[in-house]
């Protein structure tokens, strides 16, 4: 199905001609999702169906205490000071966004009255704006009232660079307007297709105006809110100690009827996710607990005991093999990996095909993580519309060893295939971390089976993630042949995630190995779709482009997807939360309840 | 011994600069970055942590790095923590009152149970509670805390049910509720920690006094006829607790090492899981600061240990 026969059937549905129950039974017969149906005909303005979370209690409050584990703990509770998810899950307990992401990539209004759409005007039609209409009657904590002076603000002060915020990138480039008082405008510099990034989801929480303003750009270190929070979500603040306890009570004003459930929020830190699994499922201690890096083996042991289990929600994480087409082994202008060496072997897309089947992904899914990963041949594995139906994967030593023996790889005296003194070895890298040890062992037993020899390398994960420039073993260095690590998409929208696939961005030594691109493989064609889904703002157009650019670097073996990864977390039996692989697992935290 | 003290603090100087320097450089050298988790964070372009890092005096030299962070230090500003952005001497203070409590409670159970377990073994040497206690000193110092504290965690959390292995800094109950969670939270890691004490204490407890009950002036109290108990306690116990008193506060710093671990098994939020999640966030003014306390604890449990003893034992003088 290309996109002139989608075109064709959206003017149907427009015209009447086609239900969009019938719309969504063909399309979903060519393989495309529910969720993705419902975005293109929201994109041609069919009104869409809201998802809506089945909240329960008929009245707010009354449902005692709710405990949370955070094993890594909020240091800190300014959004815009957030290091890592952490902090922004502690923010996200008292402040809030206009809009947050479901797990089927909709937005969801919390500070605005609607999600702007193309249908109301809203969304420019040429794409260089966008209008918020903000919620009427939204208090503060504190009791002053939430207007668009509080977004203006919050806008400048992330985009001032002697604040030093962590969410710079989202606000620089964008010029917000106030049209009334419950009105922002957000213009862009071009196009833009992806509009809903600044305050929406983990970046998009909004501050006070009358609380920071004293303390912007270099002052922002001493304001008393960045460690006592006043929001308007749900729970007011009531005390943080750095790395260990942040609770909250219950705020009887809260914008939304009924709700919140519970009368206080108790947020625990410290401690690792084993024990944090074993709090909540096995004694039930705790109600919640967050990022259970825990082998799925153990958690269903745990879970036997009856109190609570584990939730896994789909994301947009993908664990992954990159192969490396340039020479790890010469140095080039102080640098190796560079863009202008060739490698001996890799570059042979024969090789490549080779690795890519003696991967036994859905051995490493069964035995290794559990609900923890899906086996996948894709790049980009969520929202379902950026999904490409073109991939597939498959274990075989026997092709493999076909493959390279076409390709006149001969095997030697010992076993390891070789052509022209070029010998089939590799340094496979990775982090140390139990799953992944596991993967490249099971990896490396079937390339034996094929003849090419593999040697294991594992690096400390601080060292392997870590920016140090003088440091040879980082992932972005890419100093070996193949390494595998999690790259995490965290938006629906995978605009940002695709930079890694594009030859503007190469990690080289020019940009301290900064750029985003580590396999340093580049094609052109890739390139301009990215290019072209950049400013494109017909979304089916925009699906295609980033599909195909998927399938060029997932074809091409550049790229040797292994799992989908799902997050983990785990809950009691006795809670209702509202997951979401798309924004902060405390996202709606307003709207869980005990049944 | 005024001048003793003045002279003994002076000489204190230099080994904390000396460690400070050796600390400050293994940090240096050490891999990792505070702003790490951004690496992968695709929504967080690289400029951003290059300008963090540039805000916050990373990336200069480290000998730079050691002046500033020395001067500051001087003038009482311990600096401030990446992660948190709040001051370092904050965040310690915060943490301090859980660690005493728990140490404290720990070092009173092992004294508790050491002294009449150890003085009442060796006045019946070779005997069957001799023997017993023998063993379970043994045990108790072989097993590494670690070890015990999951051991506890399994048996009386899990298996049993009967206590809580999350410890709560801020317990919502009032009056003698509160007292009661909190003894029913702190126990298990005021056990891990004080039988673990309770076990050297005991052997070197048990030695000091086999080593006076031997000595002529013991068998001359006995040869006038004083009672058992009087020898014992009077005579024996104090002349053999001297070296046993420098030991306890020799033993301290290294009591506030083995508690890192322990807290951070029970989540008690001390200075060691604070030690502990900064450096697993590469929070060096944190880390720089809590081993910095830590090598202060040190130094002045040995001047204390030094004083004690001479105070103690009039034989020794200072010079």
């Amino acid at each position: 199905m290309n996109e002139t026969e989608i075109h064709g059937m959206v003017a149907d549905v427009k015209e009447g001609k086609l239900s969009r129950r019938g719309f969504m039974q063909r399309l979903a017969a060519f393989g495309v999702a529910a969720p993705t149906a419902w975005h293109i005909l929201d994109f041609h303005g069919v009104a869409q169906a809201q998802s809506l979370t089945a909240y329960k209690p008929t009245k707010a409050g009354g449902g005692g205490p709710l405990k949370i584990l955070l094993w890594q703990a909020p240091t800190l509770l300014n959004p815009h000071f957030a290091i890592g998810t952490k902090d922004q899950e502690g923010s996200r307990v008292f402040y809030e966004p206009l809009a947050g992401w479901d797990t089927d990539g909709n937005l969801v209004p919390f500070l605005a009255a609607e999600i702007p759409s193309r249908e109301n005007g809203s969304v420019s039609a040429d794409g260089l704006s966008v209008t918020w209409k903000l919620k009427p009657n939204v208090k503060w904590h504190d009791g002053k009232p939430f207007t668009a002076d509080d977004c203006l603000f919050t806008a400048e002060y992330a985009a001032d660079a002697a604040t030093a915020a962590t969410t710079i990138g989202t606000y620089k480039d964008i010029k917000i307007e106030k049209v009334n008082d419950l009105t922002i405008k957000i213009t862009f510099a071009k196009p833009t297709p992806f509009w809903a990034d600044a305050f929406v989801g983990a970046a998009g929480m909004i501050l006070p105006k009358h609380v920071f303003e004293p303390f912007k750009g270099a002052a922002s270190r001493d304001a008393p809110a960045n460690l006592k929070p006043v929001g308007t979500s749900a729970y007011k603040f009531i005390d943080f100690k750095p790395g260990d306890i942040l609770r909250g009570e219950r705020n009887a004003d809260y914008h939304i009827a009924n709700q919140p459930h519970f009368d206080t929020i108790e947020v625990k830190g410290g401690g690792d996710a084993v024990s944090a699994a074993r709090a909540v499922i096995q004694t039930g201690e705790f109600d919640y607990a967050w990022n259970m890096q825990v082998e799925d083996e153990i958690l269903l042991r745990m879970e036997r005991g009856g109190r609570g289990k584990a939730i896994p929600v789909s994301s947009g994480n993908i664990e992954f093999i990159m192969l490396n087409t340039t020479d790890p082994w010469t140095e080039v202008d102080g640098e190796r990996s560079s863009v202008k060496t060739k490698h001996p072997s890799l570059t042979d897309p024969a090789v490549r095909a080779a690795i890519n089947l003696l991967i036994d992904r859905d051995s490493v899914e069964k035995f290794i993580y559990g609900r923890g990963g899906r086996a996948t041949a894709n790049f980009v594995n969520a929202p379902p519309r950026y999904v490409s139906p073109n991939m597939k994967y498959e274990f075989s030593i026997d092709k493999a060893n076909k493959l390279l023996d076409d390709a006149g790889w001969v095997r030697g005296a010992d076993g390891i295939r070789a052509k022209g003194g070029i010998r089939l070895k590799y340094v496979f890298q990775t982090s140390i971390n139990a799953p992944r040890q596991k993967t490249q062992a099971i990896i490396k037993q079937a390339a034996q089976r094929a003849g090419i020899d593999i040697e294991l390398k594992s690096v400390t994960a601080s060292v392997f993630f870590s920016s140090d420039v003088a440091n040879p073993d980082t992932y972005s260095k890419f100093y070996c042949d193949m390494q595998m690590y999690t790259t995490t998409m965290l938006q629906p929208d995978p605009e940002r995630f695709m930079l890694q696939l594009v030859s503007w961005e190469i990690a080289d030594k020019e940009d301290k190995w900064q750029g985003r691109n580590i396999s340093r493989y580049s094609s052109a064609e890739a390139d301009a779709a990215f290019r072209e889904a950049q400013n494109s703002l017909d979304p089916a157009r925009r699906t295609a482009l980033f599909i195909r650019m998927n399938d060029i670097f997932c074809g091409a073996h550049i790229i040797v997807p292994v799992l989908a990864r799902t997050r983990m977390a785990a809950s009691s039996n006795n809670l209702v939360v509202q997951p979401s692989g798309w924004d902060l697992d405390l996202w709606m935290l307003n709207a869980w309840f005990r049944p | 011994m005024g001048t003793y003290l003045v002279r003994r603090l002076l000489i204190a100087l230099p080994s904390l600069l000396g460690i400070s320097v050796v600390l400050f450089t293994v940090l240096a050298l050490a891999p990792g970055d505070p702003f790490e988790e951004m690496a992968t964070n695709p929504n967080i372009p690289p400029e951003v942590r290059l300008a963090l890092r540039e805000k916050f005096g990373i990336d200069d030299p480290v000998y730079l790095r050691y002046f500033r962070w020395l001067a500051a230090m001087m003038q009482g500003d311990w600096g401030f923590s990446f992660a948190s952005r709040v001051d370092v001497d904050t965040l310690i203070l915060q943490r301090l009152p859980a660690t005493i409590f728990v140490i404290g409670s720990s070092q009173i159970l092992a004294l508790a149970i050491a002294l009449p377990v150890g003085i009442y073994a060796a006045t019946r040497p070779y005997s069957v509670f001799d023997q017993i206690a023998n063993t379970f000193a043994f045990i108790g110092f072989s097993l590494p805390t670690f070890f015990t504290g999951l051991l506890f965690i399994l048996v009386f959390s899990i298996w049993l049910d009967w206590l809580p292995f999350v410890y709560r800094s801020d317990i919502s109950a009032t009056g003698w509720r509160w007292y009661w969670e909190q003894i029913r939270q702190a126990i298990m890691p005021v056990m891990v920690l004080g039988l673990f004490q309770a076990a050297s204490y005991t052997r070197y407890v048990r030695s000091a006094v086999l080593d006076v009950i031997r000595l002529d002036f013991v068998t001359t109290a006995r040869a006038k006829g004083l009672g058992e108990k009087t020898v014992v306690v009077r005579h024996v116990v104090r002349n053999a607790l001297i070296p046993v008193v420098t030991l306890v506060a020799l033993q301290m710093p290294t009591v506030f090492g083995g508690a890192i671990v322990t807290e951070q098994i029970f989540r008690i939020p001390g200075i060691g899981s604070l030690l502990i999640s900064a450096i697993l966030a590469n929070d060096t003014p944190v880390i720089m600061a809590v081993t910095f306390v830590f090598a202060c604890l040190v130094v002045t449990f040995n001047l204390i240990a030094d004083v004690l003893y001479g105070w103690l034992d009039p034989r020794i003088a200072f010079r």
